[in-house]
This record gives C-alpha cells, structure tokens and sequence, in this order.
C-alpha cells in the first residue's frame, strides 16, 4: 500500500497508486494491457512513453483519446480503456 | 491567458535548463515551457521527485535560483504569428509572446517496424524507463531489451534496479564499431566511468552486439520476441521487450516556425542561432549528442539570446569535443541495412490508421502514400511512421501542420489580442 | 509514342480525372499530366461533400445530375473513398433562417430531392450536440461523403482501363492554341486538344480565366465517433458563402466515416499563400463550437488550407474556350469540385464526342464571359 495514496478507477476498478504516477502506469497497476482497440482492431499498449506515438490513448473522465502517459494521477478519476 | 518574456525557452530538459539558467543571467525575463509537469525532460525524468544523479540535481537546483519562470504542462502547438505561440495548457490556452525564442524541444526514440512489433509490452527502452520513473510495474518482470544505442545499456541498468529481470540486452551495431566508440569515451572520462559502472551492475546480463530483433509474438501481448545474429536466429521468452533504434530528433516546431534544416536536423550557426531571426536551436533537434552536448549548446544559446557572446564564445572549445563524441555517437550506432527489411509487406507501419507497408509502397512518395493509403494522417502526425519510412524508404514527412501536437479543438483558438500583461502571475517554481 | 493523342487533360483533380474517365470511355486518346501526385491539390484538402446545392437553377441542375451520377457509381467504387450517406443538414438558427428551410423544402420536394423538415425538438433529437433553441433544420436524405483523393485515384484507375496515360510529376507552364503544352522544360506535347482543369491554378495556364483563388481552412479531430451524424450546415452559410464580398467563415462539420470530425470552413479572396491564417480559423471554430459547444473538446489533429477556383457567378467553366476551340476549359468549381466532377466530366466528353448532354451545357459555356477562354497573349 502506497503512502498517501491517490485513488482512482480503472474500467470500474479501484486502484490505488502513490503520487507521481502516470495514468499509463496506474493502469497498467491495474492489470490491463490493452489501453486501445487498433482501426483494424489489434489490441495497442504505450510505445513511446512521452507523449509522442499516441498509443496510449484511452478515456479519462469521459473524454476520449487522452495521452494516458503524459498525465498525473489525480483523486477520483476514472479511466477506461477500450475492452 | 497572455504571457510575455523577452526570451522563452521551449522544453525543460538538459539544453533547456541550461539554457534557461544561462539565459536568466543576462537580467532578462525567461520563461521555460514543457508539455510535461516536470523538469528534466525525458532524459532526466524523475529526477525532481526521486534525486538519482548528482547533474540533474544540479541543473535543476541552479534552474530554480534562477529567476526563469517554468509554465508546465504546456505544449506549444503552434506559431499563429512572429513572436508568439500558441501552447495548450490544461486549464487553459496560453498565448507566450517572445523576443527571442530558444527551441530545445529534445528527441524521441526511433522505432521500426517488424512483425508483431504493435503488440502491447513492447515499448521503447528509454520510454519504458520513463514509464518506471512514474509508476510503471517491472518488479519480476522478465524484459528484453534490444535495438540500439547507449541508452540500452542504462536503461537495462535502471530497469534491474527497480526488480526487473533483464534476460538480455542486444546492440544491433556490430561488435567492431561499438568498440571503435572507445576512444571517444576516453576522451571524456565522465562518460566513460558512467558507461563503466553500468557494465559492472549488469554482469550476469548478456550484453551482445550485432544482434537484433526479428519478430515479436504474443497474443494480446508480447510473448515471445526472435532475435537474429545474422547466422543464426533465436527465440526470447519475457513479459516486455524494450525496442528502440537510437534517437530521432524532435523538430516538428522548429518546421512550423521555418528553421532550415540540414540532413534532419535543424541548422545553426556557432550560435545556435537558427535560419529564422531571433529563433535559437539547442540540444539533440541540431545533433543527436547527448546530455553533455546538450548542456554545452544550451549555455551557449542562453547566453547567445541574451546578446553574451564571451561566455558563449567561452564554451566553443567544449561543445567542438562534444560534437566529436556526438560524430562518434553516430558512426558507432549506425543502423545496419538488414534492419530495413525487418517489415514484411503485410506488417503494419503507421499504427494510428493500421496502413501496411506493402500498401504504403504502393504509392510513389510519401504525400502521394499519406493521401491514398492515410499513412501518417493519424494523431502521432507522422511521427512514428514518418521516421520509420524515411530510414527504410528514403521518404519521410515533408512539412508540418498546425497544431504541431494534438491539442483540444478550443486550444487552437486565440484570444485575438496582444499580450497586455507585461508580469503576468505565472508560477514560479 | 503515340502522335495520334486526341487530347491532352491537364490536372489530375478530380475534376481532371473525372473528365480523363469520360473520354477514355468514349474512345478517346487521353493523356493526363499533373505535377503532383493524383487528388494532391485542391481535391486533397476540400471536404468531400457530395451535395445538391440550389442557389440557382443551372446550380442546380449540375449538382443534382452529378449526385444521380455518384449514386450510380456507388457499387463499383472500392472501400477506401469511404462512402458515409450521412445527409446534409441545414441547421436553422432562427425564424427568418427557418424560412429558408421550407423555401428549401419545396424547392427540393418539387424536382425530386428527398427532404425532411426538421423542427426544433426533432433537431434535438437527430444532433444532441448542437446547441438547444435553434429553430429547426432541413435533412437532404441522399446526400453523402467520400474521400477525394481516393475518388479521384479510381476515376484515372477506370480511364488507364479505357486505354489513358498518366504522367505525374510534369509540370505544364501553358496551354497552346494548337491543341498542345508546353511544359516548364521547354519542351512540348501535341495531340487534337487540350483541357485546362487545373483549377484554382488554371488561369496561370490560360491567362485572363475568369477564375480567383478562394481560400479555404478546415481543422479535422481525432476519432470521435457520434459525436454528430450528418454533414451539419448553418443556413448562416449561404448568406456568407455566396457573398462575392469580404473575408467569410460559416459552421460545417462532417462526420467522416472513421470516426473524424471535419471541420469548415472559411473563404477568403487575395490570399494566395497556404498558411493557416489565425484570424480566420479563431473565427471559424468559435463559430463551429457556438454551435456545437461540446466540439471544443474533441482532439484537433491538423489544421490546413487550399485553394478552390472561384468564377463570378458561382458556376464552373466547362466547354471550348473562346480564344481556340483546341483550349477546353474543366475548371472553377469552386466548393463544388468534388460533388459536380462527374456531371463535368460527363458534360465535357459529350460536347467533345457531339453526344447529347443529359442536362443544358449553356449555363456553364466559357463564352458566357467576355473573358470566357482567356484573352491573347
């Protein structure tokens, strides 16, 4: 357990994770590797890490296509990746 | 929200810290802007919340007692007129006016493609390393680490740290070349004990050279990666691969405000002062060189912007050996030819709009092939394909559009007015 | 090579390779030369809106020809020109504008145009995203959206079929009286005629065209899927978008069929150069997100411009020109470039071949301007 933990859901799931975390590694805390469905349907995780490749998008507070690696974690938010 | 400075600074890694604190000394107003929220860019991420190497630490401290002001989370996205860009902002769009504008928007990892290579688990090394410093899970995992460049070898030390198993690290370059990089190690002793006592952490890792990766496998994630020596060809268990084939630098803004460039690299005089008037260039977008190459050419385009030209001129006998090493740097991990055929036809080469590289070579250039085949039309601009197409194909991107970085479709409007607030209540850090 | 060349299309635009495919098909020898690559000029960067427009009857006519002409198309054309019969929606802001939609209603119903007359709630309800109290809107059922450069890259697929050559990468510096061009290398091609289709670059061919460079902005976004279903207009736009006047922006969004929004659109005269012009596109997304106020915070991936080649009275030229019956003219659609290219295509090969056009070529005669085929040099 995290000292002063920031909690938020990912794919309705509660996580907790310490401050300082990305989203990207929140969830992949959270077990999930697939963040987003390809065009063609292949299941993408983060490439690149820094914002750049934008394989790493996933739904944050009900807005579609953020960069999940490039974000803080904050208190209550809540992600989805496509499932 | 308006912001005005006599001299901004975009990115807050190596060249702009140093750029910022060189620039800060001349008594003007110097902002610095990065899209992340903290300093050190990439290459020093992590670096604010957990402290690990003594020069980041410096440079950062010295950064704070600068006066510099940091606007963070701010991506410049566009140059909706001289003098001023345009940058997002979570709460907000900000317009920052400049005098002098001072680019050291730093690099990215080089990837291409081969056979699997969009599976989930496969990320760049230094991307990978990133994500660690943030939060990322690599306790017991088992990871490959391949492709090329120093950053390998630091990467798979850092990765070790945090309870990886690293189960091998392969430099495509061959043995002879990397070996040929000795000298320009000796000639600075940093680098080389640094590159020293990463070797001694790794004993028990192979550490080979002129191997590289043929294929990954898995089914909703890496599984299996297949490395080659050329002769003979192999398979890797593990939960990540970290891939990346050196560096490509980032100069997508430095093109939106029309900077020359000279084989993809942004040009500029012993300045560093760029094609566009009163634009500087520091870093790795004019030479992929390093931190210390980076530190050197920020101070000197600090001081350049802030019209100091013997101290500028002071670090000219520096920054010569820096690029010596920055030469070395990249005979020693050129990229071999086989890498261009890793890619079947049907493996994909944009991952935003799944175009293949068999559709992709339909087409006779890369504006007729984004046109037809929408290669390099998705959210990373071209950034991923762009690079890949131009090493196996010789055709890359041929210019830019605004906004340089996706960015909410309010971000792109402007107020419409000129920078009122000459002390305007930004943070300070 | 072949001497015997019947004619010569220069612009591989839509427009250009609309034409190629009538000729071919009616048994011409067509050679077709671009300096750029298929669709990479003005019909790269318009929106792909295959719509009936009516503000005026020859208007009309071709836009109406052309749409019956796509949908007739439809079943042969391959997957990537993205067909999405979405619909055109004109979106009335208020009462004067809601007038409008049921002088629309009726012109429409009259010739055949399916229409539906939307009230304020049925508007609610068919685009949640639009902005509430607006007064109401007209759905034109059969309009729809494709991809242009892949539309244009089938049309030269289907005249290399019926025997067309295709020389990209040549760049034509005049059209001659003779019949032939001459090119930037100073050397020349002859054949029985030649076509001026290079669009908002045509009069730099035949000097003294009727035809300006308007330019235009659009913004497209990340996938958003839903987040509006028809191609949405403000009636707003034909105050503006029909002005010959000043600097214009009007609301249109198109959904396209990945999940993109496309965002429009802007006109501009005298402004020659592709810069995105910040003015211009301050005004036009605060115009899109007064209309759809959620839009602001979709993912924008890329801003650009172009080009469209603008005549005096909102009609294309299609026909002889006047200084030489061997210039033909394919040029000026304007906005309407992509939805009327098979109408003109058609038009043309028929006044060619003397063939009876399906609708009156007249109205878009070049001879109808003094200027019509361009003064001597």
């Amino acid at each position: 357990m995290p000292a002063n933990p920031i909690q938020l859901r990912v794919n309705g799931k509660s996580v907790l994770v310490s401050a300082g975390t990305v989203l990207a590694a929140a969830i992949a805390q959270a077990g999930v590797t697939k963040f987003r469905r390809a065009v063609t349907g292949g299941p993408r995780g983060p490439l690149c890490g820094m914002g750049i490749c934008m394989e790493c998008r996933v739904t944050i507070n009900g807005q579609t296509q953020c960069r999940s690696c490039q974000t803080l974690c904050e208190e209550g938010m809540e992600m989805r990746t496509d499932e | 929200m308006n912001h005005a400075f006599d001299i901004v600074i975009v990115g807050a890694g190596p060249a702009g810290l140093a750029a910022a604190c060189a620039a800060a000394e001349s008594g003007q107003r110097v902002a610095v802007l990065d899209d992340t929220p903290w300093l050190g860019g990439q290459i020093w991420r992590g670096e604010q919340s957990r402290p690990q190497l003594s020069q980041a630490q410096r440079w950062i401290e010295r950064f704070r007692r600068s006066g510099a002001t940091l606007l963070d989370r701010t991506s410049a996205i566009a140059c909706p007129q001289p003098g001023v860009l345009l940058a997002e902002h979570p709460d907000e769009p900000r317009e920052i006016h400049w005098q002098r504008l001072i680019l050291a928007t730093g690099a990215r990892e080089m990837f291409l493609p081969f056979p699997g290579w969009t599976l989930p688990g496969i990320v760049g090394p230094g991307g990978l390393q990133a994500l660690v410093k943030n939060g990322w899970p690599v306790d017991g995992k088992r990871i490959v680490v391949a492709g090329s460049g120093l950053l390998l070898l630091a990467v798979a030390d850092g990765l070790k740290k945090h309870g990886a198993k690293i189960v091998s690290v392969s430099e495509q370059a061959p043995w002879s070349r990397v070996l040929g990089f000795g000298p320009a190690l000796l000639s600075h002793p940093g680098k080389m004990l640094q590159g020293a006592g990463i070797k001694l952490r790794l004993l028990g890792v192979p550490y080979r050279c002129g191997v590289w990766p043929v294929k990954a496998e898995g089914d909703e994630q890496v599984r299996r990666v297949t490395l080659t020596d050329g002769r003979n060809t192999w398979t890797e268990d593990c939960d990540l691969f970290a891939c990346g084939f050196n560096l490509v630098p980032n100069v997508e803004l430095p093109l939106a405000l029309g900077c020359a460039l000279s084989d993809g690299f942004v040009r500029v005089n012993e300045w560093q002062a760029a094609s566009v008037e009163n634009v500087y260039c520091a870093g790795e977008p004019t030479g992929i060189g390093g931190v210390d190459c980076a530190l050197v050419e920020g101070r000197i385009a600090g001081c350049a912007a802030g019209d100091r030209h013997a101290p500028a001129k002071a670090l000219f006998a520096k920054r010569a050996c820096w690029h010596r090493f920055r030469a070395a740097l990249a005979r020693a991990f050129a990229l071999r030819p086989e890498l261009k055929s890793l890619a079947a036809d049907d493996t994909l080469i944009c991952r935003c709009e799944d175009v293949t590289l068999g559709r992709m070579k339909q087409f006779n250039g890369w504006r007729d092939a984004k046109l037809q085949s929408r290669c390099g039309m998705g959210p990373c601009q071209g950034r991923v394909c762009g690079a890949a197409a131009k090493f196996i194909l010789g055709r890359g991107m041929e210019s830019v559009r605004p906004p340089v970085f996706p960015a909410r479709v309010s971000s792109l409007i402007t107020s419409g007015t000129s920078a009122s607030n000459p002390n305007p209540n930004q943070t300070t850090t | 090579m072949s001497q015997t060349r019947d004619i010569i299309i220069v612009g591989a635009g839509i427009v250009g390779v609309a034409c190629a495919m009538e000729c071919a098909r009616g048994g011409l020898k067509v050679l077709v030369l671009d300096r750029g690559p298929i669709g990479g000029g003005t019909t790269a960067a318009g929106m792909g809106h295959i719509v009936v427009m009516d503000d005026s009857e020859a208007q009309f006519a071709l836009t109406h020809y052309s749409r019956s002409l796509w949908h007739e198309l439809r079943p042969q054309l391959p997957e990537d020109i993205e067909i999405e019969v979405c619909g055109t929606l004109w979106v009335a802001a208020d009462d004067e504008e809601m007038a409008e939609v049921h002088r629309k209603a009726k012109n429409y119903g009259q010739r055949g145009v399916r229409v539906e007359v939307l009230n304020s709630a049925d508007l609610e309800k068919a685009e949640p995203n639009l902005r509430r109290g607006l007064a109401g809107g007209l759905r034109v059922v059969e309009d729809f959206v494709i991809y242009p450069p892949c539309a244009a890259r089938h049309f030269l697929e289907q005249a290399r079929k019926h025997g067309a050559e295709v020389r990209t990468g040549v760049h034509v510096k005049a059209l001659r009286s003779d019949g032939s061009v001459l090119l930037a290398d100073g050397s020349s091609i002859s054949a029985g005629r030649c076509v001026n289709a290079a669009g908002p670059w045509s009069p730099a061919l035949t000097p003294g065209l009727p035809v300006r460079k308007r330019k235009g902005h659009l913004v497209i976004t990340d996938r958003h899927p839903g987040f509006v279903h028809h191609q949405i207009v403000e009636l707003g736009y034909l105050k503006s978008a029909h002005s010959t006047g000043r600097d214009s922006v009007a609301f249109n969004i198109q959904p396209r069929k990945t999940g993109q929004m496309l965002i429009g659109s802007s006109r501009q005269f005298d402004a020659d150069d592709l810069t995105v012009d910040q003015a211009i596109l301050d005004r036009m997304l605060k115009r899109a997100i007064e209309y759809l106020p959620a839009l602001g915070r979709l993912s924008a991936i890329r801003a650009w411009t172009g080009h469209r080649a603008a005549t005096p009275d909102k009609l294309p030229l299609i026909g002889p020109s006047t200084v030489s019956d061997r210039i033909w003219l394919a040029t000026g659609h304007e906005g309407l470039g992509i939805t009327t290219s098979p109408g003109t295509g058609r038009l043309l090969a028929d006044l060619l071949l003397g063939r009876k056009t399906e609708i009156p070529s007249a109205p878009y005669a070049p001879a109808r301007f003094a200027n019509g085929g361009a003064h001597h040099e």
